[in-house]
């Protein structure tokens, strides 16, 4: 009786090593498949970060005032970035079903932003130009192309790391409108 | 000759750009001595691997720049700490904040050895029993006790039924 119990520890210790090692495989496979460049932001469901910029393409400004009264998506995008070019049929799609769609343009020359949006198209309301990249801070840029999805309030509900146009990004971004829209009926 | 003069060419090269600091002009050395704490303690989060002193990036450029006007405006580094973790979360320090979420990561190497130096204690008190075995087995033993028996009987000619009942004296 008491040689069976033995053995039987004496089979979990010696097997131990080998779910320590099985519990670690597991442990480092999940690690290793996340993505490193996903940096969840901290400004989810706070309110956009108060600017003033002034546009792109015409005279005057833009303030983060006028973010609020309808779901909006602020794309940040530079002439110099690859993806940026990637996602922007989407971008334009996305316009075109209805969505208001404000340019961030990070970083940039503004005589290449213009060139930039004369080729492909400009699918935004308004293009705002942050040209040293000081706001871009505040909004916790670390990249092109980033999107963020502000609520009727003004409160930044959703962040797109990388291209709308990638298949989870895009379907991410789609559930995260979703939601809001029913949070307001 | 020609492949040393490359090389030494390619290592004076790295040199040239490893140090990627702007000349910033600092109020007091105190002032100096927080730059350059707070600019290795954040992560570049574009290059990701390299702290905000280390990188060429542009956002890293952009950081220190930050990091000094605040500096210059009088704010503390715990103050630029948590602007920076405001905007770009836990992720933006080398040394992750000490709270409920992270308490795993602190206490996990430890928990670990603690674990680890059980099983090795467990392991070696077993090895040196089991090792090699002082006990003998049944069998063994009831050989023994006969061998010592018939030794004594043949000696002494005293214990005779001692070789019957073997295994019980000691």
């Amino acid at each position: 009786m008491t040689e069976t119990k033995q053995n039987n520890k004496s089979m979990l210790q010696r097997f131990m090593p080998l779910i320590i090692f099985g519990l670690l495989v597991v442990m480092l496979g999940v690690g290793l498949t996340m993505n490193p460049r996903l940096i969840p932001s901290p400004l989810i469901g706070k309110p956009v970060p108060v600017f003033e910029l002034p546009l792109l393409n015409k005279e005057g400004t833009f303030s983060s005032e006028e973010l609020k009264g309808q779901i909006t998506l602020v794309n940040v995008w530079a002439s110099w970035c690859y993806a940026c070019r990637q996602e922007h049929e989407t971008v334009k799609e996305l316009a075109r079903s209805g969505l208001r769609i404000i340019g961030y343009n990070y970083k940039d020359k503004k005589q290449d932003a213009l060139t930039w949006l004369a080729r492909l198209g400009n699918p935004y309301q308004q293009v705002i130009a942050d040209e040293d990249g000081r706001i871009a801070i505040d909004w916790g840029v670390y990249g092109a192309p980033e999107s963020f999805l502000i609520d009727q309030q003004g409160i930044i509900r959703h962040k797109v790391i990388g291209p709308v146009s990638s298949q989870e990004n895009y379907d991410e971004l789609m559930v995260a409108i979703k939601q809001i829209s029913e949070n307001k009926l | 000759m020609k492949i040393l003069f490359a090389i030494v060419l390619m290592v004076f090269q790295a040199g040239a750009w490893a140090a990627p600091m702007e000349t910033f002009k600092f109020d007091s050395s105190e002032q100096e001595a927080v730059f350059q704490k707070l600019s290795e303690d954040l992560r570049c989060l574009v290059c990701q691997n390299q702290s905000i002193a280390d990188s060429n990036a542009d956002l890293a450029t952009d950081l220190r720049k930050e990091i000094y006007g605040m500096l210059q405006d009088g704010k503390t580094e715990d103050e630029i700490k948590e602007f920076m973790v405001d905007r770009y979360g836990d992720y933006v320090l080398y040394e992750p904040p000490f709270e409920p979420m992270t308490w795993l990561l602190w206490f996990g190497p430890v928990i670990i050895f603690i674990v680890g130096l059980f099983y090795a204690r467990n392991f070696i008190a077993q090895q040196r029993s089991s090792g090699p075995s002082t006990e003998l087995s049944a069998e063994d033993e009831q050989r023994l006790k006969n061998l010592q028996s018939e030794l004594n009987y043949s000696d002494q000619n005293k214990d005779e039924d001692k070789s019957d009942t073997s295994g019980d004296d000691r």
